[in-house]
C-alpha cells in the first residue's frame, strides 16, 4: 500500500510553478516540482485537491477495446507508480495508510480506446492524442488509438507522487521513433539471413557483437509495446567500409597510378551486381522491420576513390556525367530509391541527398543535420518535402554545464517560410553518435538531456524559457532514476530522494 | 553525419605503436618484456608471501586471485610452460590495522616472471600491492581463450609520491558503494591519495559527533549523509588498497551549509554597506551567508573542536584546509569587520585572511597534523608556514598554471598540480590526450624547483556529477593523469599510449567499472552490460 497522491487534474490549461533560483556563486540545490508531467501536455489544468492512490485499492480498467499493448502497459505503469526501480517504495511497507479526513480515494482509471488495437505497429501517421480526466472515481483516459492511450498512461503515472516529504526512457519522454543507425564503416553487427557473410566478416566479433534476427525482433517488439517505431538506417553509398568484408565486389576499388591500391571507397554504383545485391538485401529489411520507412543514409559521400577508378571514369563518360560525380551519386541513389519504392516502402535520407539534387519521391522524409539549419529547412520544405531536424541536437557533442537549455530553445519550426512549409516539419531526432559512447555511458549521456528535445517535439512552442521548466525537469530526472535509469544531473548541485544504485 | 572526427574506417592503426596484449598501465619504470610465453590456470594459481597475518597482503592476494580469472571459460595453453605460483618477498613487513599508507611510503617493487620462478620483491607492503596490480595486468587471453603471460622483468617505482584524485560529496552525494568502486579503479591506476572534499556550501554530509547539528541541518536529507560506519569503511577500504584518505573541510569560504546549524559562525554580509543591514546579499558581489566570521573567538573554538574530531577520524598526517575563493566583498560590506580591522591595525583585507589562516594553521599544527591548502592565500599575499603543501588549481590564458607553480615553488613551498586536470570540465572527443601531455615540470628548468613538486591530483567537482555518471566520466580519463604521475617523464607519446590505454579501459570494464570508450572499437568478447561479463 503505497501512500501516493494525485492532484485532481482536468486537462485543460497549462499551469506551471515558477521557481527561479537566485544567482549565488555557489548555486543552491535545484528546486523540484511535485507531480508535474514532462513533456508538458498541450492543455493542462490542475486543482489543489489531491486524492489518495494505494497499490491495494487501485486498478486500471480497459473499456470495450483492449489488446496486448494495453494490458502490458497497465502492468508496466502500475509498477512505475508503486515501485521504485526493482524495489518497493519505502512507504510501501506501511501497513496502514493514513488518509486525511475527507480525502477521496482514486480506485480506478478507466481507459477507453475507440479503435481496434490488436497486432498494430506504430506508424508515421499514428494518432497519439488523448484526453485524461482525473476527477474522483469518474477518472477516465480516452484515446482514439492505443498509441494515444500509452501517452496518456505515461502522463497519468507522472502525476502520481509520494506524499511523505519530497516528494526505459524514450517512452517516459513520449518519444516515438527509435532511429537505429545499425551499421557504419566500423562494423556491421546486423545479422542478415540473406547475406550472413555481412556480419560474419563485418562485425567486430561475429558471435558476441551482432544483433541476431531474434535480437532484432525483441527490440522491435519492446518498442511496439511502448508505441515506438523502429526505423533502421542502412547508410550508403558512403560509410560502408564494413559491408565490403562480407560482400566482395560491392565497394569501389581505389586506384593509385592506374593500379588498384588495396583500398576501397563507397559502394560501386556502376556495376549491376550492386543492384542485385541491394534488391535482395532491401527485400529482407522490408520484411524484418515492420515500419513503412527505411533510413537510407546518403550522407558524406567522398568522391576521391570514384575519381581514381578508371572503370568509373569510363562509366561516367558513357553516361555523359561530364566529370560531375554528384551525378553519379544521384544515379546510385535513384536506383536505390526505386528498389525501396518497389517494395512499397518509404524512406528517410540525410539532407545531402536533396542538397545534391537527387530526384526523390515526394513522400521522402529529409533529415537535416548540418549547420545553417534554418536555410536548409526553408529549402527542403520549399521543395515540398517533409523534414525532421537534428542539427542542433547532437548529444554526443558534450560540453560542461546545463547544455540541455540550448537544446530546449532550438525550435524546428523557426525559419522563414509559409505555414504550409512549417507544417512539413514533422519533428526531429536527437542523435548520439557512438565514437565515444557505448553501454558504459550512453544512458547518462542521453538522459535527461534528451528530455529537453522530447518536450520541444511534443509540447507547445510557447513553452520556451528553460529556466521556468527547470524544476519540472528536475522532477523528471529523479522520476527516471526511481524507475531504474541512471539519468545524470544537469542543473547543478542537488539531490533526488531515491538516488541511483548501480546494483539494483 | 558525424559532425566531428569521423574516423572513416576500421580502427586505424596508422599512428603509434600498437601495444601487444598484456601491456601494463601506468607504464613501469623499467619493463623488460620478452616474446617468450608462459601460461597459468588462475583457479589453481597460488600467490604466497612472507607476510602471513598481514590483512593488507592477504586481502590483496584474494582480490588479485579473483581478478586473474579473466573469463570463466579461460584455459591454460597446453603448449606452454605453466607457472603455478608467485612468491612475494617483502623486506619490511610493517603491517596492522592502525598502520596506514602515508606520504613517504616506498612503493617500489621488482617483478620477475620466468619458467623457473616468479617472484615479486618489495621493501614494503605498499610496494607489494603495486606489484600485484602490475602482475594482474600482464595476464591476457588469446582469441581462443587461452591464458598467456610473457616472461617479464619489471623494476618499478613512482615518479611522484602524491598521486591523487579529488571527489566532491557536497554538491551531489556519492554512496559508499560508488566511493569503493572509485577506490578500486584508483588502485588499478596506482593512485595513492583520495582527496575527499567532504562538505561545501551545498551540503554537509559528514557525520560530526561533536556538532551533530552540522550534519542534521547541513545534509541535504537524512539519506544523503554518511554514517560513522561509512566513514571508517571508506578509510579501511582505502588502506587495504594502499590509498591515503585526505579529508577537506574547506574554510573560511564555501561554508554556507555550516551556517544552517550555526549561523553565529558566519560573517553576516551586508546588502550595501552600512545601509543594507546584515544577512543581505549583494549579488553578484557576495551571497548572504557564505564565509566564516574571522573576528569571533567562537569561530576558532568551534574549529578547534571540529578539527580534533577530524584528525581523530582520519589517520593520515595531512588534512586539507581548503582556503580557496575567500570573497573579500562580504567582509568589506560588513561595518563590524571594518571596526574590528581598525582595532587590529589591519589596513588590507589580505591581513584578515592572513589572521584567519594563521589561527587555523596553529590549531591544526597543535594537533600534530600537516596540511594542504589551495593556492589562493599565497596569491593574496598571505604567508603560511613553510611546510605547507600548496595545491595549484588556477591557470588560464592570462596566467598559466606554470606561472602560478613557479611563484609558489619559488617562495619555497611544496606543491601539487591540479589545474589542467579538472575532469568535470568535459568536452567532445579525446580530451584525455591533453591531460596526458601536461608535464608538471614544464614551469621551469630549475631542478631545485622540480623537487618542490610532489605530484598532482585529478579533480572531479560534482555540479553535474553523481552516482549516475561519475564512474564513466572518471575512467579512463583519470588514468591519463595516473600515468603522468607514476611513469617516467619520457613516457609521453599519446599515439603509443592510446592502444595501451584502450586495453586498460577494457580491463576496467571487465573488472566491473563502466569505463567509457576512447577509440572506436570494442572490448573483445565482453562489453559493459553484456551478460557474460564474468565479474560483478
Amino acid at each position: 500500500m503505497a501512500l501516493v497522491s494525485v492532484p485532481c487534474v482536468l486537462l485543460l490549461l497549462a499551469g506551471v510553478v515558477i521557481n527561479e533560483c537566485v544567482a549565488l556563486k555557489s548555486t543552491p540545490p535545484a528546486a523540484k516540482t511535485k507531480g508535474q508531467p514532462w513533456p508538458m501536455p498541450s492543455v493542462y489544468t490542475t486543482t489543489g485537491d489531491t486524492m489518495l492512490v494505494t497499490s491495494s485499492a487501485f486498478k486500471f480498467a480497459a473499456g470495450d477495446k483492449t489488446c496486448d499493448i494495453l494490458q502490458d502497459a497497465f502492468d508496466r505503469y502500475f509498477g512505475y507508480i508503486f515501485y521504485s526501480g526493482r524495489r518497493h517504495l519505502k512507504s510501501d511497507s506501511l501497513r496502514f495508510v493514513a488518509r486525511k479526513a475527507g480525502q477521496p480515494m482514486l480506485t480506478t482509471l478507466r481507459v477507453d480506446v475507440t479503435t481496434e488495437c490488436d497486432r498494430l505497429y506504430p506508424s508515421i501517421d499514428m494518432d497519439e492524442s488523448y484526453d485524461l480526466k482525473v476527477l474522483g472515481d469518474q477518472s477516465t483516459l480516452t484515446a482514439v488509438s492505443v498509441w494515444g492511450a500509452l501517452r496518456g498512461l505515461e502522463t497519468f503515472s507522472q502525476l502520481v507522487y509520494e506524499d511523505s516529504d519530497d516528494q526505459e526512457a524514450m517512452a517516459f519522454n513520449k518519444m516515438n521513433v527509435f532511429h537505429w543507425h545499425i551499421v557504419d564503416d566500423q562494423s556491421f553487427p546486423y545479422q542478415s539471413l540473406t547475406y550472413p557473410e555481412l556480419s560474419n566478416k563485418g562485425a567486430y566479433d561475429p558471435y558476441t557483437h551482432i544483433y541476431s534476427p531474434g535480437d532484432v525482433r525483441e527490440i522491435i517488439e519492446f518498442a511496439r509495446k511502448r508505441g515506438i517505431r523502429v526505423v533502421p538506417e542502412f547508410d550508403s553509398p558512403g560509410h560502408t567500409q564494413s559491408w565490403g568484408n562480407g560482400q566482395p565486389n560491392l565497394l569501389t576499388k581505389c586506384y593509385t597510378d592506374q593500379t588498384p591500391n588495396g583500398k576501397f571507397g563507397p559502394i560501386d554504383p556502376t556495376v549491376s551486381t550492386t543492384y542485385s545485391f541491394l534488391k535482395g538485401f532491401i527485400r529482407e529489411l522490408t520484411e524484418v522491420f515492420p515500419d513503412k520507412y527505411l533510413h537510407l543514409g546518403g550522407d558524406e559521400v567522398s568522391f576521391s576513390c570514384w575519381k581514381s577508378n578508371p572503370n568509373i571514369t569510363t562509366f561516367m563518360e558513357l553516361h555523359q556525367f561530364d566529370k560531375n560525380y554528384a551525378k553519379l551519386e544521384e544515379y546510385y541513389m535513384q536506383n536505390l530509391l526505386n528498389i525501396v519504392s518497389s517494395y512499397n516502402n518509404g524512406y528517410v535520407v540525410w539532407q545531402e541527398v536533396v542538397d545534391n539534387g537527387v530526384k526523390v519521391a515526394q513522400d521522402t522524409v529529409v533529415q537535416v543535420w548540418k549547420g545553417h539549419q534554418e536555410a536548409e529547412l526553408a529549402k527542403v520544405t520549399q521543395a515540398g518535402f517533409r523534414s525532421i531536424l537534428s542539427s542542433c541536437w547532437y548529444l554526443n557533442d558534450i560540453s560542461f554545464g546545463a547544455d540541455w537549455r540550448k537544446y530546449y530553445t532550438c525550435d524546428p519550426q523557426h525559419f522563414n517560410g509559409s505555414l504550409a512549409q512549417k507544417n512539413l516539419v514533422i519533428g526531429g531526432e536527437f542523435c548520439m553518435w557512438g565514437e565515444f559512447v557505448d553501454g558504459t555511458n550512453v544512458i547518462p549521456r542521453s538522459w535527461p538531456r534528451g528530455s529537453a528535445i522530447a518536450e520541444r517535439l511534443w509540447s507547445s512552442a510557447d513553452l520556451r524559457d528553460p529556466h521556468i521548466v527547470t524544476p519540472r525537469l528536475e522532477e523528471h530526472r529523479c522520476r527516471m532514476i526511481r524507475r531504474g535509469l541512471n539519468a545524470e544531473p544537469v542543473n547543478g548541485p542537488g539531490v533526488c530522494k531515491y538516488e541511483y544504485h548501480p546494483g539494483l | 553525419m558525424k559532425a566531428k572526427s569521423c574516423r572513416g574506417g576500421p580502427v586505424m592503426k596508422s599512428n603509434g605503436f600498437v601495444a601487444a596484449p598484456g601491456a601494463p598501465w601506468p607504464m613501469p619504470g623499467h619493463w623488460q618484456n620478452s616474446t617468450d610465453l608462459m601460461t597459468l590456470d588462475p583457479h589453481t594459481f597460488d600467490i604466497v608471501s612472507n607476510a602471513n597475518g598481514c590483512d593488507v597482503i592477504e586481502n590483496g592476494i584474494l582480490r588479485y586471485k579473483r581478478l586473474l580469472v579473466l573469463d570463466p571459460d579461460g584455459v591454460i595453453d597446453p603448449d606452454l610452460t605453466t607457472i603455478s605460483r608467485l612468491a612475494m618477498t617483502i623486506e619490511n613487513v610493517t603491517c596492522g590495522h592502525d598502520y596506514y599508507p602515508h606520504g613517504d611510503m616506498d612503493e617500489s617493487y621488482t617483478l620477475t616472471l620466468s619458467p623457473d620462478s616468479c617472484t615479486l620483491h618489495s621493501n614494503t607492503i605498499w610496494g607489494a600491492l603495486k606489484g600485484l596490480e602490475t602482475f594482474s595486468q600482464l595476464l591476457y587471453l588469446t582469441d581462443d581463450k587461452k591464458y598467456h603471460i610473457n616472461q617479464t622483468i619489471i623494476d618499478d617505482s613512482p615518479r611522484f609520491s602524491h598521486r591523487g584524485l579529488m571527489i566532491d560529496t557536497a554538491r551531489h552525494f556519492l554512496s559508499v558503494d560508488v566511493i569503493i568502486s572509485i577506490l578500486d579503479a584508483m588502485s588499478w591506476d596506482k593512485f595513492n591519495v583520495l582527496h575527499w572534499h567532504v562538505v561545501d556550501d551545498q551540503s554537509f554530509p559528514y557525520p560530526s559527533r561533536t556538532y551533530p547539528n552540522l550534519t542534521y541541518k547541513g545534509a541535504y536529507t537524512p539519506y544523503h549523509q554518511y554514517s560513522r560506519d561509512n566513514v571508517s569503511t571508506i578509510i579501511n577500504e582505502a588502506r587495504l588498497r594502499g590509498i591515503r584518505v585526505i579529508p577537506e573541510f574547506d574554510t573560511p569560504g564555501h561554508t554556507w551549509s555550516w551556517g544552517l546549524a550555526y549561523p553565529e559562525l558566519i560573517t553576516p554580509c551586508w546588502g550595501e554597506g552600512d545601509e543594507g543591514g546584515p544577512n543581505k546579499p549583494n549579488y553578484p558581489l557576495h551571497g548572504e551567508r557564505e564565509i566564516l566570521n574571522p573576528m569571533n573567538e567562537f569561530t576558532y573554538q568551534f574549529l578547534d573542536r571540529l578539527y580534533q574530531e577530524i584528525v581523530d577520524d582520519f589517520p593520515d598526517q595531512f588534512v586539507h584546509l581548503g582556503m580557496d575563493e575567500v570573497y573579500y566583498a562580504c567582509w568589506m560590506s560588513n561595518p563590524n569587520i571594518s571596526d574590528w580591522m581598525k582595532t587590529m591595525n589591519f589596513t588590507e583585507y589580505y591581513q584578515v585572511e592572513q589572521y584567519y589562516s594563521q589561527r587555523l594553521v596553529d590549531i591544526v599544527n597543535n594537533k600534530g597534523s600537516y596540511y594542504i591548502i589551495w593556492q589562493d592565500p599565497i596569491g593574496n599575499g598571505v604567508q603560511v608556514n613553510e611546510n605547507t603543501l600548496v595545491q595549484i588549481w588556477k591557470g588560464d590564458d592570462e596566467q598559466s598554471w606554470q606561472q602560478y607553480m613557479s611563484e609558489v615553488t619559488s617562495l619555497g613551498y611544496d606543491a601539487i598540480l591540479s589545474s589542467p586536470w579538472y575532469l568535470n570540465l568535459i568536452s567532445y572527443g579525446e580530451d584525455w590526450k591533453t591531460y596526458y601531455l601536461e608535464e608538471p615540470y614544464s614551469f621551469t628548468n630549475d631542478t631545485k624547483l622540480w623537487s618542490k613538486v610532489k605530484g598532482g591530483e585529478a579533480c572531479i567537482w560534482a555540479e553535474y556529477v553523481d552516482g549516475t555518471n561519475i564512474l564513466s566520466r572518471l575512467w579512463p580519463r583519470a588514468s591519463a593523469v595516473a600515468e603522468r604521475l607514476w611513469s617516467n617523464q619520457t613516457v609521453n607519446n599519446v599515439n603509443d599510449a592510446q592502444y595501451r590505454l584502450d586495453q586498460h579501459r577494457c580491463r576496467m570494464v571487465r573488472r566491473g567499472i563502466p569505463a567509457q570508450p576512447i577509440l572506436n572499437g570494442y572490448c573483445g568478447d565482453y562489453e559493459w552490460t553484456h551478460q557474460m561479463a564474468p565479474l560483478n
